[in-house]
């Protein structure tokens, strides 16, 4: 399958010496929904930044659909959108100018561009928004206006940098939508972003980066798999004014009709339940306590601090 | 990118610049005609009579090519080092430079909205001072060749300035302290025949008096310097701030981490 993304060994020193990324390398198939996760300052904007060349790498080499972006940036760049974190745009500019104008710095007749607009504002919701400065646009919209821009030019590789931080549940879940149609349409997505959730609902691989250093990068799948325990909370018909001793299963009284219990990876859910049944406690709910991905996130990170600590 | 679409990209950056100084046309094109309106009065008619001939022409004739000259120079410069201070500021250049668009064709697309600006105020304040004197050009590709290499090498000397500018006070420290200086003392009011010889000579240390008096040469036929000097010279300012400001956007200078 065709490489949708290529880096090799980058590197990025700023000039105050503080070292961002740490020689990565990473692969992105072509058709992917990937997602770059890591804490905030793991390096993540960087490799985005170099990626889309307004970061100046300081070592390494990277390919954008087999095009090397030093070598190569016209036909890489042409392969790539990118919806950054901050809104960069001109805040007078009217939407609809901003994005007509992004297709043109692309190459694209203004007759295209125009044609395109219209068709990624209306996906967006933003077509009733056109003629107004972007300025007065809510949080969401400025939001989706990146995202519209971006995709003007269509490119086959598409870079988002957490795209639905600060947007509200509601907008988030249209977001996702929209980008599993582009996905499913072909497009190559990379997103980052600090919700986990998101990560796991939508991305069929995933990376991750911390102090400049890519710490794991498979499968969400095979990432779950490694997960050694889970958390269930349990709603419960019947008052307590305890927790229950169940054998082999620490519990956590949350409050006096709900249960926080542990499961380590091969435990029986209907060996709980048993129990729950020998002590007359009628379970009504049950759900995971946190996302599962985020648990894993968690003693990742902390793992590469303590190797690295060791190593100190 | 092919040429075809170098071309898209360079009238959309033309475009854009084009339609920010219309837009705004109560700061951009207004403003010098007021000004320069008012040299016209108080220097050509008022002070202007008391004066009398200068180089064989009534002083108003006289001032009048460096006023054009002025506000070509002024507004070529203001327009590219605010455009695209603004642009850098606001973060929106990175719309262009994440796009495959060459810096030749940003740096081009930039200097071409500010050459446009300079020439249409120029024109605007050419008609101006038909109000007050009569204008007949003695050569038109001096007129013409001399106005339009000027403008662009301040359009190129404003990007330069706004690539190097970190705050909006950096944008007007050059044109206040350098530039106003220099145009005052490049010829606009005075023949350089009138200044003593060591202040001469410190005068033809001023590239702007080249320009000024090349131009005016082009309109009145009479010049304190050889015209081709300024030629010359605004030829070698092209080239070398065009190498400059191609340099520095290769390297992402201020733009770029």
């Amino acid at each position: 399958m065709i490489e949708a993304l290529s880096i090799r060994g980058l590197k990025k020193v700023y000039d105050n010496g503080f070292e961002a990324l740490k020689g990565i390398d990473l692969t992105v198939k072509q058709g992917d929904f990937f997602a770059l996760l890591g804490p905030n300052g793991a390096g993540k904007s960087t490799t985005i930044g170099v990626l889309c060349s307004l970061v100046v790498k300081s070592a390494g080499q990277v390919r954008i659909f087999g095009n090397d972006i030093d070598q190569d940036f016209s036909h890489a760049k042409k392969s790539l959108g990118v919806v950054p974190q901050e809104f960069n745009f001109n805040q007078f500019e009217k939407v609809a100018d901003i994005v007509i104008s992004q297709g043109g710095y692309y190459g694209l007749p203004r007759a295209i561009a125009v044609e395109r607009m219209e068709k990624y504002l209306r996906k967006l919701g933003l077509w009733d928004k056109r003629h107004e400065a972007a300025r007065n646009l809510s949080g969401g919209m400025k939001r989706r206006l990146l995202i519209a821009r971006a995709l003007v030019h269509e490119p086959q590789l598409l870079i988002l940098d957490e795209p639905t931080a600060g947007v509200d549940i509601e907008l988030r879940r249209s977001m996702w939508a929209f980008l599993q149609e582009m996905n499913q349409q072909g497009t190559t997505i990379i997103l980052t972003t600090h919700y986990l959730e998101e990560a796991e609902s939508l991305c069929r691989h995933v990376a991750i980066i911390d102090k400049g250093c890519i710490v794991q990068n498979t499968s969400i799948k095979s990432l779950l798999k490694c997960l050694d325990k889970e958390v269930f909370i349990f709603d419960t018909l019947n008052e307590l004014s305890v927790a229950p001793v169940l054998e082999n299963y620490p519990v956590t009284l949350v409050d006096k009709h709900c249960l926080e219990v542990e499961l380590n990876k091969g435990q029986s859910l209907n060996s709980l339940f048993a129990l729950f049944e020998q002590q007359s406690i009628d379970v009504v709910s049950m759900r995971n306590k946190i996302n599962r991905l985020e648990e894993l996130f968690v003693s990742l990170v902390e793992k590469n601090d303590s190797a690295e600590e060791k190593s100190r | 990118m092919s040429f075809a679409e170098q071309w898209v990209a360079f009238c959309t950056i033309l475009r854009k610049e084009i339609v920010r100084f219309i837009r705004i046309w109560v700061q951009t094109l207004l403003p010098p005609v007021i000004t320069m309106g008012l040299y016209f009065v108080i220097f050509g008619t008022l002070i202007g009579s008391r004066i009398g001939q200068m180089d064989g022409f009534s002083y108003m004739e006289f001032v009048v090519p460096g006023l054009i000259m002025m506000s070509v120079i002024t507004n070529s410069y203001g327009n590219v080092v605010s455009s695209f201070f603004s642009v850098k500021f606001q973060r929106s250049i990175e719309e262009i430079l994440v796009s495959p668009t060459p810096n030749y064709i940003i740096l081009l697309g930039y200097v071409s909205g500010g050459v446009c600006r300079g020439l249409l105020v120029g024109i605007i304040v050419t008609l101006v001072s038909l109000l007050f004197t009569r204008l007949s050009i003695y050569s038109l590709p001096i007129t013409i060749g001399i106005v339009l290499m000027t403008s662009v090498v301040f359009a190129l000397a404003g990007f330069l300035n706004a690539i190097f500018a970190r705050s909006f006070d950096d944008i007007s420290i050059i044109p206040t302290f350098i530039l106003t200086p220099l145009i005052y003392l490049g010829g606009v009011f005075y023949s350089m025949s009138l200044l003593p010889e060591f202040w001469q000579f410190v005068s033809k240390l001023n590239p702007l008096l080249y320009m000024v008096n090349a131009f005016r040469y082009g309109i009145l036929g009479v010049s304190d310097i050889n015209v081709s000097y300024a030629f010359i010279g605004v030829t070698v300012f092209i080239v070398v701030l065009t190498a400059w400001c191609l340099h520095l956007l290769a390297k992402g200078t201020r733009m770029r981490s």
